[in-house]
Parts: structure tokens; sequence; C-alpha cells
């Protein structure tokens, strides 16, 4: 093939969007909702894990010792526990680390009676953070055959909301993410192929003619190309223009639950959002045209 | 009564021959054509007549290879049509410029974009394009209205580009199916002229057709076809009527 054909083919499909502007507005707007609906609630989504992932890692299991037990034998244990899979972090809190902190919590100017005192003498401990909350029990039942411990405090009521809400969480909205990518690639095949079979009088004339299948789809290719490209780059920008609205309001206006509240970098959500968008929309405007064409090419 | 020509050899001089071709669109119905045997000659003028139904417009879509004989042997400036396969066909359609009663053209382009996609299937050069397509809109008598889109154009006027479109390659035959059927008098008058003209210059013309008055009037050959089967093949002949 010439090359002058190429770049006509390629013109072609350039100069058809704005032949069929009817069929290309209705291919991008609903290339564009689908994406638009998919990103919103993907940011979503990702936002409320990733704060209860947070939350998660807030969630402590303390570990007291006997009183006869030595300092070293206290570092020894505090090795073993980091040395666990399950652990993300240890934190040694000392006797008098731990009266400080109650007196400054909880007694404030009252404290002055307790000069020189610790109430809370041997209540040296470590605070163990995990990776993954739903792993306490195993933690906790290792602990419980430590030699020197004398006490665990945890909760295994946090622990079980935050690990049934992020599994529940997370079956939710696995369901709806399917099922949103499902009507997206029914509403833009359909509506790419809609818009095909209305021109398959002109891709009938054109075989009639003695075009060659390439001549007749490529210009639908570039054009199923362009479209798809137009239709996912809109809602991706709409969304990350959004999205960093919303994430700053949220931080700037909303202090007291930025403990509670806590978002994704736009970076981590679009690495995912991008190829998805592109996928639907270039995609699909790739192959919808390359097999709805292909429908009418037997002439 | 019929008088086909007969050839033993069909790649010898014949520039379309139909031989022995039965079309049925169902197993069980009537064919559309049956038994069908036929010559025409390089650089002929050729009419089609018979009534709706009377399997003409078969004999157009056979002879572009848009449907297959059921049975018999197409050939086509020496091309076997049983042979041509998915592939080739583009190439051979090139070969034959054709026109229809619906115009066929590309409604969403301009004239000279319409005339000159013929060419740009073909990959002839852009330069020799922009020399072709108004050199053969003068022809069919359209030189200004290049830039026209093809909704501003009267029937008449739509026929001439296709005309114009179908013989920009300089093909050796013309296949025109209804070319007056959605015309004036006068226009389908013009356009017959001009298929007369382009017959002159050596095209082989086939036109399907039922007006009478033009059949009549411009004693070329003329191959009745009734309920698939040819009935009359005249030199210089006239519309038989049904009955």
């Amino acid at each position: 093939m010439k090359i002058s054909t190429f770049i006509f083919t390629f013109k072609q499909g350039f100069k058809n969007i704005f032949r069929n502007k009817l069929f290309s507005l209705a291919t991008i707007a609903t290339i564009a909702a689908c994406i638009f609906l998919f990103g919103v609630f993907y940011s979503l989504v990702v936002n409320v894990q990733y704060s209860i992932a947070k939350a998660e890692t807030n969630v402590a299991v303390t570990v007291f010792f006997n009183e006869d037990i030595s300092e070293d034998q206290i570092q020894q244990i505090g090795e073993m526990i980091r040395g666990r899979s399950e652990v993300s972090s240890v934190e040694y809190v000392s006797a008098s680390d731990a009266w400080e902190s109650f007196k400054v919590d909880y007694l404030g100017e009252y404290a002055d009676g307790y000069e020189g005192d610790n109430p809370l003498e041997g209540s040296e401990n470590f605070e163990i953070y995990l990776k993954d909350v739903s792993k306490q029990p195993e933690l906790v039942a290792w602990l419980e055959t430590v030699d020197g411990v004398r006490e665990i405090n945890h909760s295994d009521v946090t622990a079980n909301i935050l690990t049934q809400f992020n599994k529940m969480l997370s079956y939710v909205s696995l369901g709806i993410i399917g099922i949103l990518l499902a009507v997206s690639l029914f509403l833009i095949s359909n509506t790419v192929s809609m818009g095909i079979a209305a021109r398959r009088e002109e891709i009938g004339i054109m075989k009639l003619i003695g075009a060659t299948n390439f001549v007749v789809r490529f210009p639908f290719l570039i054009e199923g190309v362009l479209l798809g490209l137009i239709g996912a780059g809109i809602p991706l920008a709409a969304v990350y223009y959004m999205y960093n609205y919303i994430t700053k309001y949220a931080e700037d206006h909303f202090v007291i639950l930025n403990d509670l509240l806590q978002f994704q970098s736009p970076m981590e959500i679009f690495s995912v959002l991008i190829p998805v968008a592109m996928i639907l929309g270039v995609g699909l405007g790739f192959f919808g045209s390359f097999i709805s064409v292909k429908r009418y090419l037997r002439v | 009564m019929a008088s086909s020509k007969k050839h033993e050899n069909y790649d010898d001089i014949a520039m379309i021959t139909l031989d022995h071709v039965s079309k049925s669109y169902t197993n069980d119905g009537i064919p559309a054509l049956n038994d069908v045997s036929l010559e025409i000659e390089k650089g002929e003028f050729v009419f089609i007549v018979g009534d709706s139904g009377s399997g003409k417009s078969t004999m157009i879509k056979l002879l572009l290879r848009e449907l297959k004989p059921s049975t018999g042997r197409i050939i086509v400036n020496n091309c076997d049509l049983a042979k041509l396969t998915q592939r080739k066909i583009p190439k051979y359609r090139r070969n034959i410029g054709c026109v229809f009663q619906d115009f066929r053209l590309l409604k969403d382009r301009n004239v000279y974009e319409n005339v000159a996609f013929a060419q740009r299937v073909i990959e002839v050069p852009t330069k020799k394009i922009k020399k072709n397509v108004p050199a053969m809109l003068s022809l069919v008598g359209l030189p200004e209205k290049y830039k026209s889109k093809i909704r501003q154009l009267s029937g008449g006027e739509q026929q001439r580009v296709a005309l114009a479109r179908a013989l920009v390659n300089n093909p050796p035959i013309l296949l025109a199916d209804e070319p007056t059927g959605n015309l004036d008098p006068r226009n389908s008058w013009e356009i017959m002229k001009l298929l007369e003209e382009i017959n002159r210059r050596g095209t082989t013309v086939v036109v399907v057709t039922h007006n009478r008055e033009i059949v009549n009037a411009m004693r070329k050959r003329v191959i009745t076809v009734k309920k698939g089967v040819i009935v009359s093949d005249e030199e210089k002949g006239e519309y038989i009527d049904e009955d």
C-alpha cells in the first residue's frame, strides 16, 4: 500500500468525526459517562479502603511483663516480637513514659501531688502495631506462650469489625465495579455498533467502487480510537480535578476528621484509572469499530 | 425469438459471458435467474429490460460479484468470477463502473470527494486525481459544482456525479442499474446521451431499465428478461410487452 493511501485513510478517520457529529457526540457522551461513573466510584472505594487500612494500623496490642523480669529479658522479647512477619512496628513504653503520658492526658495541673512518685511502676510495655489487623488473634495466641509476659491488652471487637468491614467493602465494591464495567462495555460497544450500522450503506458503496477492506475499515478504526480517547480523556480530567478539589477541601474544612479521613494520592488512584479508562474508551472504540465494520464488509 | 450469441471459448472475445447461469435466493423457490446464457462483446451497448422481479437486477449483482450464481459460469473481462477470492473482489470491481437508480453517493462528502474516492481506492497519485476529477466533471457537465454537497444537487446532477465516479478510472465496462429510474424525462435523456457518448469512446455499456421510450428510441441491442429467463435478444431491438 502506498503511503499516500495510508495518509488519506488516516485523514478520513479524523474527518469522519465531524461528518458524523451526532454519532461522534453520542459515542463520546456514552464513553465519558461510563468512565466518569467508574472513576468516581473507584476513587470513593479506594479511599474508604485506604482509611480503613490506616485505622487498622492504629490498632495496637499492648504487652505487659512479670514484675521480676529484667530489662535485658524485656528487650529480648521485643526482638522476638519484631521478628514476627505480621508485626508492622513495636514501640517500647517505659513506666516513666507511661506515667508522663498519663499525667498529660488525664491529670494536668493536678499531677503536682504525685511529685517524685510513679503510681504506674511496673507498667512498662510494648505497643505492637500490625500490618494486617486480621492477624491479631494469631499474634495474641503466640504472645500468651512467651515467658515473662504477664498481660496482653487487645480489642478483638475493633479488630473484627475492621476486618469484616474491609472484607465486606471489598466484595461489594468488586461487585459494583464489575457491574459498572459490564454496563460500560455493553453501552459503549452498542453505541459504536449502532453508529456504524447507520453507515452500512456508505461501507457498501465503498466496497462496490472497489475499495479494499483496509481502505474501508481503517478510517472507522481511527475514528473509534479518537472518540475513545476524547471520551476517556474528558472524565479523567474531570475526576482528577474533582478529586484534588474535594480532598483539599476536606482536609482544610474538616480538620477534626483528619485522623479518620485518609486520602490516597491522585497518583495512586490514576495509576489504575488511566489504564482502565483507556481500555474502556480506546479499546472499545477500536475493537467495537473493528467488529462492527467487519459485519458489513462482505458486499 | 431469442438469438443469444454463443462462443465455444469464453476467454476469446466476449467482454461479458453468462453460461447457463441460475440464481435462487431460496432452496425451494422460483429462481430469480434460470439457466441464462448470453454474451456481450467489447464496446457493445446493451439494454436489459423486463418488469420488476424479472431478474434484471440479480444479473447486475452477479456481474458485480455481490452475489454468486447457484449454478453456471460468469466470465467478465477474461475473469472467471467463480475463481475470484473475497480478497480479489475489490480489484475486479475497479474494472467495472457502476451506476444505480438511487445514485449511491457518499452524501456527507462533496462532489469532488465522491469522484476522487474512486481514484483513491486504486491509489492514483493526488496530483493525477486533481487533474482527472475536474476533467471527468466537465465530461458530465458539472465542472462548477465540484464543491457542492451531494444533498444540494438535483437527481439529475447526482446521477451525473455517479457517472463521473463510475468512469473516472476508465473502466472497460459500465453497468447501469435503472440509471433513469429517479429522473424526469429531460434528465433521463441527458444521462442516456452521456452513456452513449461513453460507449462511443469504447466502454462496454450495459443498461438495466424498464424505460420503454428510451429503449425504443435508442435502437440498441435489447435483451428481454421475463421470470428469470431471456425471452428475447435483438440487435436494434425494442421493448417487448410482457403480454
